[in-house]
């Protein structure tokens, strides 16, 4: 069986009046049915792009200009808006990062939802409010009907993003793209929603991408890691054995980074530098200015290498023990 | 604080220092932009003739010896008998058209720019006040901005002229009383900003006095957003004045500006006699869109919201 | 709600007795009010009896308070040149402005908000750099220009249109309109464009400008992800949220047109207030001046306090903010 979503060599560049950033610069990773795929990288590094560009909403002076994003068989890419425009909301959705912003101020909830139902469907609006209804219920908002009539400023944050994950359920897509959901989000609230999502994905067999610059959220949550630095891919595999035993400098410096099940008072560790700018990326390795491990070698071009069973890693010195 | 970085950084990188001098960086983005360019080209050229009026016009316009009824409605190319060509024709008393623009263009000009000098400064000092002393002093200022911009200017501006007559320099007031605020509003928003970095509070500590934090602190970082309105207004203004004196209360008949030469052409448009009211309308036309297609570069060049 | 709406009434009624004192002042302090506001071939006895009646003899103070009495009983004197209440002879005139004010707001609505809007979404087209540089030349060129090559084009050049006038008017609930005949039509047709051309620049700048930014909002991009069509994308997400400002300024901008159409009115002989006031100035008839100016005034900061009002209620956020407050 193929996988679900398959992305290969996708490039999307912005050009901008100062040159050409190279956003997502040759990305290249998969997705299985039912699969929850963690997209991890610091901001900047183009991990939101690439969900954007996955469902064609790159905004100017940003392109898609070259790759293949084959989702169920079909190049999306080569298909161009036509093909993209019929799979958003219907077989491929998204959540945002800022629930804030995500509703459109001045309509009512039912609006929005109804309207995502009647884009794909070809219902009565009777049958498309008891889908909404439906929708609002499995999030677990209660009081649907009330929540309907009004307006996304009388909602809390993690109501919104609730409406909005129902939204992005109504079709029941065979692929959610979550782009931070929780980041914007209370603790609490965040660990809620992770669940739910989890739960929900599960129940309907949904695969998941889920972007995030927090290691620690994702761990727990998905099957397999992509860790995007610099527009690029540099290391990709399960996550339990990414975990354990991270092979590239920047994922290491990433799980060390993170403060969880270290004693008390040990001093983090954090990684030296910051992420370079994307107009004027470092030839060869981008993380070589910061890594600890660099040397003539990574001036070189680099390229995705599977030193373990499962593993890839863009880089020419691999933490591999023994 | 600036002066010390300088002095660190330019044995050390002189090129970029010179490069980085904000009116230097300023020109160079300015004439990246040919239109803004162009615009600036043709307003020189447009201030040149105003100012040289007297030398370089075929005939004072206003002076009656010089006047001969007989050349009166020429069309333009027209020679009349004693073989003079009237490039741009002649109005009904014998005025040669081109040398009445340059000279209404003198007038147009000059209400404009004093006016709009006039209009800054006090601007400045008003929209200063308010910013730095704050509180009641700032909310009256305020007010008296936001009550008067209620209103559209033509309305104030005839409301002024209607009680006061006719004249060059009562339009130059009205003008001033129009626009003042514009520039008040501007300059306290751009203070304030100031106002509320830290350094600020390291110039009031040194005790140095108000004029001195007022004006050598606060207005150079009130000039570029000065810039831009001074551009697009002093194009308003223009066009108020060419307004006001079309509508017969603005400029005297005795020194007619552009508006005042195109009503005076308005009655023999219907006629068939164009020349009398159109060209003096593209003097005045070429002029205001040369000074926004500056204004609107300079505004591109000088918003911080839109530099990278 | 009503915390605000005294509030902003209060403004509003500050706003018009701070213009009142300017007129006033003008009239009254800077030259001899006798002289301004009794005509000039009037006789003593008339002169003696305009100053008991207006109080002359009183300090500065009485007589402002006995001027806003009179304006509350909307006395405002009476005209030399047409030897009646001036306030009747300008509102006389208000029904032929207001029409071609309201035809001129609605123009540049209906033209200047798809223009807008297409421009804020393709800014980089050739279309949308065009929209831009005929709004700044409708922006910065003067009204009566325009107007004047409109005459020149449509009435002169092609002969379609008549130069000036009002034409015939029927009367609707007493007040004379021009828009329900053909000819009251092609009378209004040339200065409703010249007034709405000045108006339309703005709608478009500001229509532009919303429309750029909304469509970079998330809530935009949000809907574009639910898979909506273009079209919905554009007049129902886009398009609602723009129409709030461009609304707000419009009603603001009514007041405005409706001091504009003093040129308009000029240029195009069209028998309104403005064009009377012109005429006033000329013939020196003051009464009629100050009564314009005050019809003006009031006109303008009711607008204004209207706008507000319904802004408040057109706008969920505001409207619950206000009500919490």
């Amino acid at each position: 069986m193929t996988a679900l979503l398959d992305v290969r060599d996708l490039k999307t560049h912005f050009f901008t009046r100062d040159g050409i950033a190279k956003a997502v610069d040759g990305v290249t990773f998969s997705v299985e049915r039912g699969e929850i795929l963690g997209l991890v990288g610091e901001s900047g590094s183009g991990k939101s792009v690439t969900g954007f560009s996955l469902l064609g909403l790159v905004d100017p002076p940003g392109k898609v200009v070259s790759g293949e994003i084959v989702f169920d068989g079909a190049d999306l890419v080569a298909g161009g808006e036509e093909a993209i425009r019929g799979l958003r909301g219907k077989r491929i959705a998204m959540i945002f990062q800022d629930p804030m912003m995500t509703l459109n101020p001045v309509l009512k909830i039912e609006t929005q939802m109804v309207e995502t139902v009647l884009a794909h469907a070809d219902v009565s609006r009777t049958e498309a409010l008891t889908r909404c209804r439906e929708a609002l219920l499995r999030v677990g908002i209660s009081a649907p009907d009330e929540r309907l009539a009004s307006y996304p400023h009388q909602f809390s944050g993690g109501m919104r993003q609730r409406v909005a994950i129902a939204i992005a359920l109504l079709h029941e897509p065979d692929l959610i793209i979550a782009d931070e959901p929780t980041t914007a989000l209370d603790v609490t609230i965040q660990a809620q929603i992770l669940a739910e999502v989890q739960k929900l994905c599960a129940e309907t067999g949904t695969a998941l991408i889920w972007i995030t610059h927090d290691l620690a959220v994702v761990s727990g949550l998905a099957d397999r890691l992509a860790v995007m630095y610099a527009g690029r891919i540099v290391e990709e595999g399960p996550t339990s054995e990414i975990i354990a035993n991270p092979l590239h400098p920047y994922t290491r410096g990433l799980i060390e980074s993170v403060p969880h099940g270290k004693p008390h008072r040990s001093l983090l560790q954090q990684i030296k530098g910051m992420a370079p700018s994307l107009l004027n990326l470092p030839e060869g390795c981008s993380f070589r200015p910061r890594c600890p491990r660099a040397d003539d070698a990574c001036r070189r071009a680099q390229t995705l290498g599977t030193p373990l069973p499962g593993r890839h890693v863009r880089c020419v010195h691999p933490y591999i023990e023994g | 604080m600036t002066i010390v970085a300088d002095s660190v950084e330019q044995p050390v990188h002189p090129k970029r220092v010179a490069q980085d001098s904000p009116v230097r960086r300023f020109a160079r983005a300015f004439i990246e932009d040919r239109l803004a360019v162009a615009g600036l080209a043709i307003f020189l050229l447009i201030a040149l003739l105003a100012i040289l009026a007297p030398w370089i016009t075929p005939q004072n316009p206003y002076d009656l010896a010089q006047l001969d009824i007989m050349d009166g409605g020429l069309a333009p190319g027209e020679a009349s008998f004693s073989g003079m060509t009237y490039w741009l024709g002649t109005d009904p008393q014998g005025r040669d058209m081109l040398s009445a623009i340059v000279y209404g263009l003198r007038i147009s000009l000059v209400v404009a720019t004093v006016s709009l000098l006039c209009a800054i400064a006090i601007g400045i000092v008003a929209g200063m006040t308010a910013a730095y002393f704050g509180g009641r002093i700032d909310s009256i200022i305020m007010r008296i901005v936001d009550l008067q911009l209620s209103f559209p200017a033509i309305l104030i501006a005839l409301i002024l002229l209607a009680l006061l007559g006719r004249g060059v320099d009562k339009v130059i007031l009205a003008l001033i009383i129009v626009q003042w605020a514009y520039y008040a509003r501007t300059v306290r928003a751009s203070a304030i900003v100031e106002i509320r970095k830290d350094y600020m509070d390291a110039a009031r500590c040194l005790a140095l006095s108000h004029r001195r934090i007022m004006f050598r602190h606060l207005l150079p970082n009130c000039v570029p957003p000065l810039i831009v309105v001074g551009t697009v207004q002093i194009a308003q203004a223009i066009a108020l004045e060419a307004t006001l004196s079309f509508l017969g209360v603005g400029v005297p008949i005795t020194e007619p500006s552009l508006g005042l030469l195109i009503a005076n052409g308005y009655d023999y448009l219907l006629s068939g006699r164009y020349w009398v009211s159109v060209f003096p309308g593209i003097a005045l036309v070429v002029t205001i869109v040369a000074i926004n297609l500056m204004g609107d570069r300079m505004r591109d060049v000088l918003n911080p919201r839109l530099q990278k | 709600m009503l915390v605000y709406l005294i509030r902003r009434l209060g403004q509003s009624l500050l706003a018009v007795t701070a213009m009142a004192f300017l007129v006033f002042l003008g009239v009254y302090a800077i030259g001899n009010p006798v002289d301004i506001l009794v005509s000039p071939d009037a006789t003593q006895a008339e002169i003696q009896a305009t100053v008991q009646r207006l109080g002359l003899d009183k300090p500065l103070w009485d007589q402002f308070l006995v001027f806003v009495g009179n304006v509350f009983h909307g006395d405002l004197g009476t005209s030399f040149v047409y030897g009646r209440p001036a306030l009747d002879i300008v509102l006389e005139r208000l029904p032929a402005t207001m029409e071609l004010a309201l035809v001129a707001l609605f123009i540049s609505v209906a033209v200047g908000v798809p223009l807008g809007v297409y421009a804020g979404l393709k800014p980089d087209s050739i279309g949308g750099r065009s929209v831009m540089a005929g709004s700044i030349l409708g922006f910065s060129l003067p009204n009566f220009w325009q107007g004047m090559i409109l005459i020149l084009f449509f009435a002169v050049f092609l002969g379609w249109l008549p130069a000036g006038g009002r034409g015939e008017t029927v009367n609707v609930l007493g007040i004379p309109v021009s828009f329900l005949t053909l000819d009251g039509l092609k009378h209004l047709l040339l200065p409703a464009l010249n007034l709405a051309l000045f108006k339309m620049s703005l709608v478009i700048r500001l229509t532009r400008a919303n429309t750029r930014e909304v469509a970079l909002q998330d809530y935009v991009k949000f809907a574009r992800a639910k898979g909506i069509s273009h079209r919905r994308v554009v007049f129902v997400h886009i398009l609602k949220n723009i129409m709030i400002p461009v609304v707000t300024i419009l009603g603001l901008e009514l007041g405005s047109m409706v001091a504009f159409a003093i040129v308009t009115e000029t240029v195009f002989a069209w028998p309104g207030m403005g064009k009377l006031l012109i005429d006033s100035i000329n013939l020196l008839d003051r009464p009629v001046i100050v009564a314009y100016l005050m019809l003006t005034v009031f006109i303008i900061v009711g607008i204004n306090l209207v706008v507000d009002i319904l802004y408040s209620a057109l706008d969920p956020r505001v409207r619950l903010s206000e009500v919490k407050g």
